[in-house]
């Protein structure tokens, strides 16, 4: 065996790879619960590409055999059904732990400096994410994929000049159709997989170059033993991989919970329209996206005035489109001389409270029917959301932090 | 006739398309997937007074046949009307656009329905018809207005006189001892070859069979999902004491 290692090492070097990102990639001893989500979105990447496989094994991309290949699926392919809500819980997995992941990264500001590619890696990946999702969704072919997929790629209309253009582009017919849903299935199961997986492995090149942050935001490379290992660090190898199988059983033990005995999830996961067959000639009397859009969808709705002569809608798709992209200039917004959340000042603890339940709040917000109280509900916490970003930079810099600890703590 | 017919379908266009929706009372329907008798007994009604019309296109006979214990011989004999072969999907021979032009809109597949709509909406539709002289077909429904479905079966429960108490509980009255709203329909036009508690439980097997075909693999499914757990949660005490180990030098 050891022969067989060195063979290859001397012609590729695994032994280095091996202790680069494992055995020797020091990672700080103080890690807590919310640093479980970024190996359990791993997990769930590699749970959605292998069901994604073999669902595509019986899977028909077409308008006329889509949905009675998923009902094949669920009903004739050994297995099948399990292999389908094993694919749809992880859709909305993935987002439940990338959510963590990302509200994690604010808490203890892991996208400070030197840190701001992995962020912005990892804000891009979200994107694609959001991407997939959106074109997986429209796959099995239900009432609420066609009519979610019609209303998303309209939303490219609300731009001037070319925007009719570019959702005809998109969906390549007057309306979403079978040449629509084969062009969603190519990027879905092949381009941006690979996207996917390319950010992926950035994210992580880039985390290991300049080594992880932890609850204290504290960087460990500051204290040095005598044989230049992080006083605080621990190998990532064996130490927090025996960590994180504990938080893949306590994960595993609640995902399978959703998949064995409530795939639908109430309606959120897979939602009730989609049992009824794509009808271009029958709008749903309401239409919602999945539940990991809803917060934006909120703040498109939201958005009811027009401004200089252009649609409420434009503005809307400016304000969600906006309400993304302003998360990728996160690390230039904060001015505090502190990372973690533990030692910043009230200011900003407030902020990030009221930032994180607005989030949640428009996301119920986006699932339920508008009414002119809720809207104007979805306004104030539209605001409410950009002003955590835009007031960042002043308020990390007014408040009072407290000191850091030399070494980190628990 | 001619005139006819084509009155009697621009009558119905309001229900064509009409989704149900909105907040109708029901009677609440727990399904009970293990309940083989009335999975088998809502199997028969379904192809009996059913089937004529909806397809259950997406599901096999033999598959029915299997997790409803019925003898595959039996189930060919009694229970497929058509030339189809067991191995089959169960289709129907009833062409759609000739069924748009009867009933407004063809009668959709019901492979998904419980699922689609719920099974206390089904229990509650199946139970909601009742006497309309204003509507082409004479019958209305209180879950579904304006329906485009005749009241089929008119033979077992009769025809209501008036809208039938659907989401009302049945009560009694402290001082008579009377039972009210034991009966969906406090009165009827028609007399049908079943009671009002006969018809009720006919209907909670029919609605028990298309939640059945909805999700066929659901007692399966939570049969197997006990075992993953305590396989999950074994796993997690071996991860715990081996993560423990450990970090025992972890100071």
């Amino acid at each position: 065996m050891q022969k067989l290692i060195n063979w290859v090492d001397d012609r590729l070097p695994i032994v280095d790879a091996w202790n680069k990102h494992l055995a020797k990639y020091y990672a700080p001893k103080n890690f807590n619960m919310w640093y479980f989500f970024g190996s359990l979105a791993m997990l769930v990447l590699v749970n959605q590409l292998l069901t994604g496989i073999w669902l595509t094994m019986s899977y028909n991309p077409s308008a006329e055999g889509a949905f009675a290949s998923v009902e094949y699926i669920m009903r004739d392919v050994e297995w099948g059904w399990l292999l389908r809500y094993l694919h749809s819980t992880g859709a909305s997995a993935f987002f439940i732990v990338v959510y963590l992941h990302m509200f994690r990264g604010l808490m203890y500001g892991s996208y400070q400096k030197p840190r701001e590619l992995i962020w912005i890696f990892g804000m891009l990946i979200y994107l694609v994410l959001m991407a997939e999702a959106f074109m997986g969704y429209l796959l099995p072919w239900g009432q609420m994929s066609y009519w979610g997929a019609q209303v998303i790629v309209n939303l490219f209309g609300a731009i001037p000049v070319i925007g009719e253009d570019l959702s005809l582009w998109i969906r390549g017919d007057y309306l979403i159709s079978g040449i629509t849903l084969n062009r969603f299935f190519a990027l879905h199961v092949v381009a941006l997989p690979i996207v996917l997986l390319g950010l992926v492995v950035l994210h992580i090149l880039a985390l290991h170059e300049v080594g992880s942050n932890n609850p204290d935001g504290i960087d460990i490379k500051k204290n040095k033993d005598e044989n230049g290992i992080p006083k605080d660090g621990i190998p990532f190898h064996p130490y927090y991989s025996v960590h994180d199988l504990v938080g893949v059983a306590v994960f595993f033990f609640i995902f399978f919970i959703v998949v064995f005995f409530f795939p639908e999830m109430g309606g959120l996961f897979l939602e009730k329209p989609n049992f009824q067959p794509a009808n271009p000639l029958q709008t749903p009397a309401h239409i919602a996206p999945v539940w990991y859009f809803t917060p934006f969808y909120a703040m498109l709705r939201a958005v009811t005035v027009d401004l200089f002569g252009l649609p409420a809608k434009f503005w809307g798709v400016v304000v969600m489109g906006g309400a993304i992209a302003i998360l990728f200039v996160l690390p230039w917004l904060d001015r505090s001389p502190v990372r973690s959340i533990r030692y910043k000042g009230w200011l900003s603890k407030i902020a990030l409270a009221i930032f994180a339940v607005s989030f949640v709040i428009l996301g119920y917000l986006g699932l339920v029917p508008a009414t002119p109280g809720r809207t104007t509900v979805a306004q104030i916490l539209t605001a409410l959301y950009f002003l955590y970003f835009i007031l960042m930079p002043f308020y990390t810099r007014m408040e009072k932090t407290k000191p850091v600890p030399e070494r980190v703590t628990g | 006739m001619r005139k006819l017919i084509f009155g009697l379908v621009f009558a119905m266009l309001p229900a064509i398309g009409l989704a149900a929706g909105g907040a109708v009372p029901l009677d609440h329907m727990e399904p009970d997937h293990t309940n083989k008798e009335s999975l088998q007994r809502g199997a028969a009604m379904f192809t009996n007074y059913c089937m004529g019309c909806h397809s259950m296109k997406y599901a096999r006979y033999k598959r029915v046949a299997q997790d409803l214990g019925i003898p595959e011989d039996l189930y060919e004999e009694n229970l497929i009307f058509t030339s189809a072969k067991i191995g089959e999907l169960m289709k129907i021979s009833m062409n759609k656009d000739m069924a748009a032009g009867w009933f407004g809109a063809p009668p959709p597949d019901l492979t998904l329905e419980a699922r689609l709509r719920g099974e206390s909406w089904v229990y509650s539709y199946l139970r909601g018809f009742y006497k309309d002289e204003s509507r082409p077909l004479g019958v209305n429904n209180v879950v579904f207005p304006k329906v485009g479905m005749p009241h089929v079966l008119v033979g077992l429960q009769g025809l209501c006189a008036v809208e039938p108490n659907i989401g009302v509980h049945a009560s009694v009255e402290p001082l008579s001892g009377n039972v009210n709203n034991a009966d969906v329909c406090p009165e009827y036009a028609l007399e049908g070859s079943m009671d009002g508690q006969e018809f009720d439980q006919a209907m909670w097997d029919l609605t028990n069979f298309l939640s059945y075909m909805a999700d066929p693999v659901k007692v399966e499914r939570e049969r197997l999902g006990i075992f993953v757990l305590i396989f999950v949660a074994i796993f997690f005490v071996v991860a715990y004491l081996l993560n423990r180990e450990y970090w025992k030098d972890v100071h």
